[in-house]
């Protein structure tokens, strides 16, 4: 199952037509600890780089950015109950949504994990 | 994903301790024109680690941003009572006070910490405030009052219910200290002046120390492992908890230090007597306070839920806007969300149930007296 990273570090796993999307160990640990995570509605249509989520650390609030293009197919319910997990668990566990792939073009532009860990390095 | 923080342009100035704190793994950030570290790497590091560590033992703070003046000559207590709403002139030696510089209108241009040291009357001014106070300062003070800025002093807060144990083990004497009281000390050669004090809601102290040896006096904090370092996250919610203003966001020349409810800043006597900036101002808002048509106030809320409503969310009472966070965060000891707000005055009473909108979301708060967490400062045995 490949693996997709934007330069806003989601992360996004795609299985056939639909994907997972979460934030990468680097966010979480830019972020610090994680008190809420605001996710989009099941159902919502979003656009490639609009906002899909809001994370709140005790710091500050972040925006999370939809990777692609594609409608909100189901939020992890886990992370009401227990926000944390982004920070322990960011890029299995700590999950955000799943949502549709409306123009698989769109992950082309997407970097691999090698280019996202050079992408990491040189910041 | 991206952080809303602001961030500052201009040349940042680094601390005595800045290398210390990158050994540290502290990130730095932009504050009050320092480079700052927010929280440290490690096992005992992170905003919520650092607080609950404040809470249940002691951690170190450098507050070298904040300014440290004094001010000598015959009756220079007098002359900065023109300035502050504070009784200065009766304080005794090695006592403290928290006040305010107000303008003539009773805008509060800074809040600070005076201490009667014997030998002059020391202030601890904000970090980003502390140019223009000097420029206030020296501006409305006679020229016979020296006022000295000893920029070359780091300045390290030590606050838990174990500070005083770890500070009365590495410098004998500090721990007989009790709340708003200093004194002077000799610790490794060197001359130390403690407070009793701090901004965490809990006991400890600062203390002022000379650049040329605050790393060796850190090293030698932190060598209790009663002791680690915190960063401003950390203080930032602490002094939230215990229902502290922050100046800049809290408190500013707009605000007065009626509605920012710290009239127990002004004290009795000057109350009745005046003769400083303010004075009418101050009154004017008392009346009002006593008659209840206080335009606005600051007061505590607590939110229901876990999502945290920040500075400049939006408080309504129905379909009525009513006042405006000022300060706002999640707070790990009650493990949940808390805010400052001003509110106005028909609807600030404590139990008050407002909602915050957030993100176009309504969320619950009730106004809550503050502290939100019980201060637990030492004033004696």
């Amino acid at each position: 199952m490949p693996r997709y990273f934007t330069d806003e570090h989601e992360w996004i796993d795609v299985e056939g037509s639909t994907a997972t999307v979460g934030i990468t160990d680097y966010a979480q640990e830019q972020l610090g600890d994680i008190v809420f995570v605001e996710l989009p509605t099941v159902g919502t249509n979003l656009d490639q780089g609009g906002d899909a989520a809001v994370v709140e650390s005790v710091k500050a609030a972040s925006d999370v950015y939809a990777p692609i293009d594609g409608k909100v197919i189901e939020a992890n319910e886990d992370l009401e109950e227990d926000p944390a997990l982004v920070n322990t668990d960011p890029e299995e566990g700590g999950w955000f949504f799943k949502m549709t792939v409306a123009d698989p073009s769109q992950l082309e532009e997407l970097m691999d994990d090698k280019a996202y860990k050079a992408f990491v390095d040189g910041l | 994903m991206s952080d809303d923080e602001p961030i500052e342009e201009l040349p940042l100035e680094k601390l005595p301790l800045d290398g210390w704190h990158r050994e540290r793994g502290a990130r730095m950030v932009p504050f009050a024109g320092y480079e700052m570290p927010i929280q440290y790497a490690g096992p005992f590091g992170g905003i919520v680690a650092e607080h609950n560590w404040t809470r249940q033992s002691a951690s170190l703070f450098d507050v070298s941003h904040m300014g440290q003046l004094a001010l000598r000559g015959d009756g220079a207590a007098h002359e900065l009572e023109k300035l502050v709403p504070g009784a200065i002139s009766n304080l005794k030696h090695g006592k403290m006070r928290y006040s305010l510089l107000l303008t003539e209108a009773g805008g509060i241009i800074d809040d600070l910490m005076v201490t009667n040291t014997g030998a002059h009357i020391a202030l601890v001014v904000n970090g980003a405030c502390k140019w223009d106070d000097i420029a206030h300062l020296r501006e409305h003070l006679p020229d016979e009052i020296t006022l000295t800025h000893f920029d070359d002093f780091a300045l390290l807060a030590l606050q838990g219910p174990k500070a005083g144990d770890v500070l009365e083990a590495l410098i004998p004497g500090t721990g007989a200290l009790t709340f708003m009281t200093a004194g002077l000390f000799e610790w490794n050669a060197t001359h130390l002046w403690v407070s009793r004090a701090g901004y965490t809601g809990e006991d400890g102290f600062e203390i002022a120390v000379h650049e040329s040896k605050v790393e060796a006096l850190a090293d030698a904090l932190v060598a209790d492992e009663r002791v680690q370092p915190a960063g401003l996250g950390a203080r930032d919610n602490l002094r939230l908890e215990a229902g502290l203003p922050l100046y800049g966001h809290d408190l500013s020349e707009n605000t007065d230090p009626i509605s920012a409810d710290l009239g127990f800043a002004i004290s009795k006597k000057r109350r009745s007597e005046g003769g400083y900036f303010g004075h009418k101002a101050v009154m004017a808002r008392l009346a009002e306070d006593e008659a209840g048509t206080l335009a606005q106030r600051r007061v505590g809320l607590k939110l229901d839920g876990r999502m945290p409503a920040r500075e400049g969310a939006e408080v309504f009472a129905g379909e009525t806007k009513v006042g405006m966070v000022t300060s706002g965060g999640f707070s790990p000891t009650l493990e949940q969300p808390i805010a400052m707000a001003y509110i106005a005055g028909a609807h600030a009473a404590d139990g008050t149930a407002l909602e915050i909108e957030v993100r176009g979301k309504r969320l619950a708060a009730t106004v809550t007296p503050m502290p939100f967490v019980p201060h637990r400062y030492y004033r004696g045995s």
